[in-house]
This record gives C-alpha cells, sequence and structure tokens, in this order.
C-alpha cells in the first residue's frame, strides 16, 4: 500500500533529474530541467498565477459552500442527509460536462450573452466573460463546491447548540453570536475546504483550457503539454516536482499563518 | 401592581405538539429567594426555565421579571442568565476570556475588565485559572466557570438547569453548600431546576414540586416535607408508609380513621374530612418508632413481625409485616453510638408506635 502511494512519487523524482536525448534506453543524470523551470520566466509565471488562481477559487468556492452547509446544519429539520445530497447532486455529473456547461453559459453565443442582449442590455454580446482568469475562476468554483460543503458542514454540525445559547444569554444577538461562537468553532472545516480545493485545483489543466484561454494558463496546462505534445517527460516531471513543492510550501505557510492568528487572538 | 411578586408566572403553558411540557403553571417568586423546581424527569422543569430565559416562547400565560412583562423582550436583552446543564463553557476561548464573554458591550477598559474577570475566578476559587483552557477544567471547575460567567452579568435573575447533576456525591455535596452561600453573599434571585429532592430540601428556600408539566404544590421545604398536601409530593420527597382508609368518627381533637392495614387510626388531621370519607393515611418511615412500651396515650400502637432489614450506616430499615397482610411497613431507626448491630432481627415479634401529630391525611387518588 505504500510502495503503491510513494512508488510513482520517487518515479516522478527519478525521472526529473534525467535528460531527453531522443534516444531509447539511453539515461543522463542532469539539472538541466530544473534550469529550464528557473530559467524561462514562463514557467515560474505561470506558477504564481496558478496559485493566485487556485486561491481565489478556494476563497470563492467556501463563500459560496458556507451558507449552504449553514443551511443545512441549522436549519433543516429533517433528514439533513438527503438535503446534503439534493445540494451536491449537480456535482455528481461529469467534471467535464460541468465546464462545457459553464462554457455554454459564459460562452459568446452563451447563455448571459444571449440574456443580455433579449433584455436589451448590451448591443453586441460581451467577450471578456469567458476565456480569462474570472471564468477560470468561476468554473472551478462551481466545480469543486460540494468538496467544500461537506467538510464545513460537518464542522458545523458538531457544534452543541447549547454554546450559540449561552452567546445569546450573554447578550449577543444572532450575528454577534455568529461572529463569536459559530464562525470561529467552524473554522477547522473551513480550513479543511479550503485545503482540499486548492490543493487539487493548482494542477487542473481541463478548466484553464476550456474557459481560460490565453492569460487562464495554468501550470498543469504546462506539464501537461510537456508529457503530451512536447514528449519531453523529464522537463513535466520537473515543472511537476517544482510545482509539488511550491503548493506543499504554500500549504505549511498557511497553516503556520493560521496557527500564529490563533494564538494572537487567543492572547487578546 | 404593585403587589405582584418579584417574578410572577401567570397561567404559562407550552404546547410541542400534542406534549403539553408545562402545562398552566402559577408561580410568585420572591427577590433573593433560593428557588427550587423539583420533578422527575420530563415533567416540564427545564422548558419552565426556559420560557423564564427566552428561548422558548410560551403557548399561552404571561412571565413578569422585575415586576415588568417579559413577552416583548427577546432573550439577549432580558435581565437574566443561565447556568445551563451541560455548563455550554465555550471551548475555543481559555476561562478568562469565558468569564469576560458576555462584558463585552460594556466596553471595560481593559485593567477594569481584569479586575472584575479576577473577582469573579476569586468568587469561585479559582483565582490564577484566567489562562486555563476550557478543555483542561474538572467538572466541578467547569460548573464554577459557568456560575461565574453569568454571576459576571449581574443578573437579576440566575437560573440553573440541574447544575450539580454531572458531578460525583462527594463534591455535589460540597458544591451544594458553596451555591447556597453565594446566593447568601451576591443576594441574586436563584431558579434552580433538580431533579433530586435531597438536594432541593438542602438548599431552598421554597420548593415547587412539578409532575406532567403542572406545579403539584409549592412551599418551604419542611412544610413540604412534614405536611404535604398531595400523595405525589409525599411520595416524591422521603419515603413513605402509605395505608389507604375512611374516616370512621371525628370528636374534638381529630379524625378516627378505619385504615386497611394499621386498623383504627386517630389524626389531628385536617377538618375538611368528613365521617364516611375515603382518604390516604401517610407514615414517614422515621415517625414509626419500635419499642415495648408506649410512652404516653397520644400514640397509637399495633404489633407486627419483622420480615427483613437493611442495614444502610446511619440508620437501619426494618420492614415490619402486620397481621393480615402482606405488604410490609417500612420502618426507619437511628443507628447512634454504634447501636447499628442492636436492635430486633428477622422474625423478631414487634410492637409498632406512632405519634398522632405525624399522621398525615392525604385525599384519596
Ligand atoms: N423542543 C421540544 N420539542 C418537543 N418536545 C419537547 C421539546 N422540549 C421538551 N419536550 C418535551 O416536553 C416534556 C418536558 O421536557 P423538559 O425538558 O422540560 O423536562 P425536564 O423536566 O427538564 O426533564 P429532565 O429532568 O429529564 O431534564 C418532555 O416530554 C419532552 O419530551
Ligand atoms: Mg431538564
Amino acid at each position: 500500500m505504500v510502495m503503491a502511494l510513494i512508488s510513482p512519487f520517487v518515479l516522478l523524482i527519478g525521472i526529473s533529474f534525467t535528460l531527453e536525448t531522443g534516444a531509447q534506453d539511453e539515461w543522463v543524470l542532469s539539472l538541466a530541467n530544473y534550469q529550464a523551470v528557473f530559467e524561462k520566466p514562463q514557467y515560474l509565471r505561470v506558477l504564481g498565477r496558478s496559485l493566485v488562481i487556485s486561491s481565489l477559487v478556494a476563497l470563492t468556492t467556501v463563500l459560496l459552500a458556507y451558507p449552504a452547509a449553514y443551511f443545512i446544519a441549522f436549519h433543516v429539520r429533517g433528514n439533513k442527509m438527503m438535503w446534503l445530497i439534493l445540494i451536491t447532486l449537480p456535482f455528481w455529473t461529469s467534471y467535464l460536462l460541468r465546464v462545457f456547461s459553464w462554457k455554454l453559459i459564459l460562452g459568446y453565443n452563451g447563455v448571459i450573452n444571449s440574456a443580455l442582449l433579449w433584455l436589451g442590455l448590451i448591443d453586441q454580446p460581451l467577450d471578456f466573460i469567458l476565456y480569462n482568469t474570472n471564468a477560470v475562476v468561476v468554473t472551478l468554483a462551481h466545480a469543486w463546491a460540494a468538496f467544500a460543503i461537506l467538510p464545513i458542514f460537518v464542522s458545523l454540525q458538531k457544534i452543541d447548540r447549547t454554546l450559540i445559547e449561552a452567546a445569546h444569554d450573554l447578550g449577543e444577538n444572532s450575528i454577534a453570536a455568529f461572529i463569536r461562537v459559530t464562525l470561529p468553532l467552524s473554522m477547522p472545516g473551513v480550513i479543511a475546504a479550503l485545503l482540499l480545493v486548492f490543493i487539487p485545483t493548482v494542477g487542473d489543466y481541463v478548466t484553464p483550457k476550456m474557459v481560460g484561454g490565453p492569460n487562464g494558463l495554468m501550470i498543469g496546462s504546462l506539464i501537461q503539454v510537456a508529457f503530451g505534445r512536447l514528449d519531453n517527460w523529464p522537463l513535466g516531471a520537473a515543472i511537476s516536482v517544482v510545482s509539488m513543492i511550491t503548493v506543499t510550501g504554500t500549504v505549511c505557510a498557511f497553516l503556520f499563518g493560521i496557527d500564529r492568528l490563533k494564538k494572537l487572538v487567543a492572547r487578546a | 401592581m404593585k403587589d405582584r411578586a418579584f417574578i410572577s408566572i401567570k397561567g404559562i403553558s407550552k404546547h410541542f405538539g400534542k406534549v403539553r411540557a408545562v402545562d398552566d403553571v402559577d408561580l410568585e417568586i420572591e427577590k433573593g429567594e433560593f428557588f427550587a423546581l423539583l420533578g422527575p424527569s420530563g415533567c416540564g422543569k427545564t422548558t419552565l426555565l426556559r420560557m423564564l430565559a427566552g428561548f422558548e416562547v410560551p403557548t399561552a400565560g404571561e412571565i413578569y421579571i422585575d415586576r415588568e412583562p417579559t413577552a416583548a423582550v427577546p432573550h439577549f436583552l432580558r435581565p437574566v442568565n443561565m447556568v445551563f446543564q451541560n455548563y455550554a463553557i465555550f471551548p475555543h476561548l481559555n476561562v478568562f476570556q469565558n468569564i469576560a464573554f458576555g462584558l463585552r458591550k460594556d466596553r471595560l477598559p481593559r485593567p477594569v475588565l481584569e479586575e472584575r474577570v479576577n473577582d469573579a475566578l476569586a468568587l469561585i476559587k479559582l483565582d490564577g485559572y484566567g489562562a486555563r483552557r476550557a478543555d483542561e477544567l474538572s467538572g466541578g471547575q467547569r460548573q464554577r466557570v459557568a456560575l461565574a460567567r453569568a454571576l459576571i452579568k449581574k443578573p437579576k435573575v440566575l437560573l440553573l438547569d440541574e447544575p450539580l447533576g454531572a458531578l460525583d456525591k462527594k463534591l455535589r455535596e460540597q458544591m451544594q453548600l458553596e451555591l447556597r452561600d453565594l446566593q447568601r453573599n451576591v443576594g441574586i434571585t436563584f431558579v434552580f431546576v433538580t431533579h433530586d429532592q435531597e438536594e432541593a430540601l438542602t438548599m431552598s428556600d421554597r420548593i415547587a414540586v412539578m409532575s406532567s408539566g403542572k406545579t403539584i404544590e409549592h412551599g418551604p421545604p419542611s412544610q413540604l416535607y412534614d405536611r404535604p398536601r398531595t400523595r405525589f409530593v409525599a411520595d416524591f420527597l422521603g419515603t413513605m408508609n402509605f395505608f389507604e382508609g375512611r374516616v370512621a368518627g371525628s370528636d374534638g381533637d381529630g379524625l378516627a380513621i378505619e385504615t386497611d392495614r394499621l386498623g383504627m387510626v386517630r389524626a389531628q388531621g385536617p377538618a375538611d374530612f368528613a365521617v364516611g370519607d375515603r382518604l390516604t393515611v401517610a407514615l414517614r418511615p422515621e415517625n414509626i418508632r419500635i419499642s415495648p412500651h408506649t410512652p404516653n396515650d397520644d400514640v397509637d400502637t399495633i404489633g407486627g413481625t419483622v420480615s427483613n432489614t437493611a442495614y444502610l450506616g446511619d440508620r437501619t430499615h426494618l420492614y415490619v409485616t402486620l397481621e393480615g397482610s402482606d405488604q410490609p411497613v417500612l420502618v426507619a431507626r437511628q443507628n447512634m453510638d454504634g447501636s447499628g448491630s442492636d436492635g430486633p432481627a428477622g422474625h423478631a415479634a414487634v410492637s409498632l408506635w406512632w405519634r398522632r401529630s405525624s399522621v398525615l391525611l392525604l385525599k384519596s387518588g
């Protein structure tokens, strides 16, 4: 089991230190791939943009998922499981299908443009809503919403309701009680949701390709191109390793920051 | 409206669908009183308390606190604070922050806030515990923090829902006395929910006994224990022997009652029974004595056989079978100076006697 988990990883690291010579069965150890990654500004720029896009996606997703999770945890009386399933049902369809439907909605002849045209709010279709960063963020946020709802729901569901009553009893209205009790107690779920969305979306290449346009390009696309069209596996592996380390670093920095914040709040 | 009590509960009901959790309750509670709501599980104590706090909206009736109607006052603005059954200590805050939670709106400068919280910590004997996390506290400490967190708000009324229920017996007895002292010191009206009759007797100025959403009787502990007016209260507080009977005659100093198992019993009972009425005669086990000779003529006696004994340390329970009945009478005998092993054992023939003044007459049913 452990072997199955780490062997692709080891293989990837191994490949990243070899050189693509074109000849079969010939392996040369080299740092050239890493040199390429760090020398060409294109790679690091795309990697940086990927991190920004994924962070935006994670934030958007959590902002969308929180109210839904809150509603199910606090206002649904009967069968919460059924509501969870109902709300996440649209997310059970194929990922590709969902990305494609966003293309239909945001596109030049898409639903939004048609509606705006029909309402007479615009004279010609807006072209800035598809093939850019915003489109990637919207599409990815929608695609990952279900994964964010679940951890937030679980952490909200676990909160002892008498704690909220105690906050009311001590003079806080609903909004203050939410900010001082419910929100901090649901933070573990929020953090889990942020990571659960952030980590896999950094490497996504389908969505950027379909709705992102040239500016929506993400690191996953470059990896895919390296492994695919360029047939330069060592380069692809090197980009993968660099992006993996960057993501790990970002996540660690984020968790460290949260920890510091918690300590700061605790002292106040 | 000057004659209205400090807290006045008028015709309060709370129905959950078909369940009448609280059913037409009237109560008046005086300022500074330690008032207990006592009753078996599910009788509506918590629901009544939650209506006082404003967490439940009454189906009918009105509650006045400090002589003001409360129906329009939302829970977070009531001059009332609550100690919850599970204490509801905020797990993400330390002891200091928990106790200071309700003071946010007062916008106190930091030194004043610290002084108030430290005073509260001293009051509950937890000086220096401010930085402790909630999950580093024992049950008794959590209970104290919940108490301090509510008291620091200086409420007009403190509501406590079985605050000692989760503690072990020794700690509970200690906290009973501490809580009682604390209440006297702060002078705040306490309304206290419990299903433990001993706890209610120990701590309260007055007790309201509840059953199935109704208050059955209320009064000072000694009155409810010594002179209950209903069979429910007589049975719920302490232990009691019951006998069915019928009034056979009455004269100047009392009634003569023909009972099923005790024969003819005389009582100085209330005058609201007439000859021929059916009633229940009740006798506390500790008011029945075992002795070969009877002290004077103000007593009744009956002979029986000890069928079983139970040694309880400070006292021994004797089950005495009377002639013509197999349901034994319970007699409690105090064990003083190591007298536990003395006295009649199984199958000994004994003579029981009791003072007429200790015979209670209750309406049948
Ligand atoms: N929110 C509710 N919905 C429906 N029924 C309820 C609700 N709260 C209480 N009840 C019912 O009302 C009755 C009284 O409940 P309550 O909690 O007041 O009892 P209690 O005297 O506090 O009991 P305990 O000693 O077990 O805490 C019970 O039959 C209970 O099932
Ligand atoms: Mg209760």
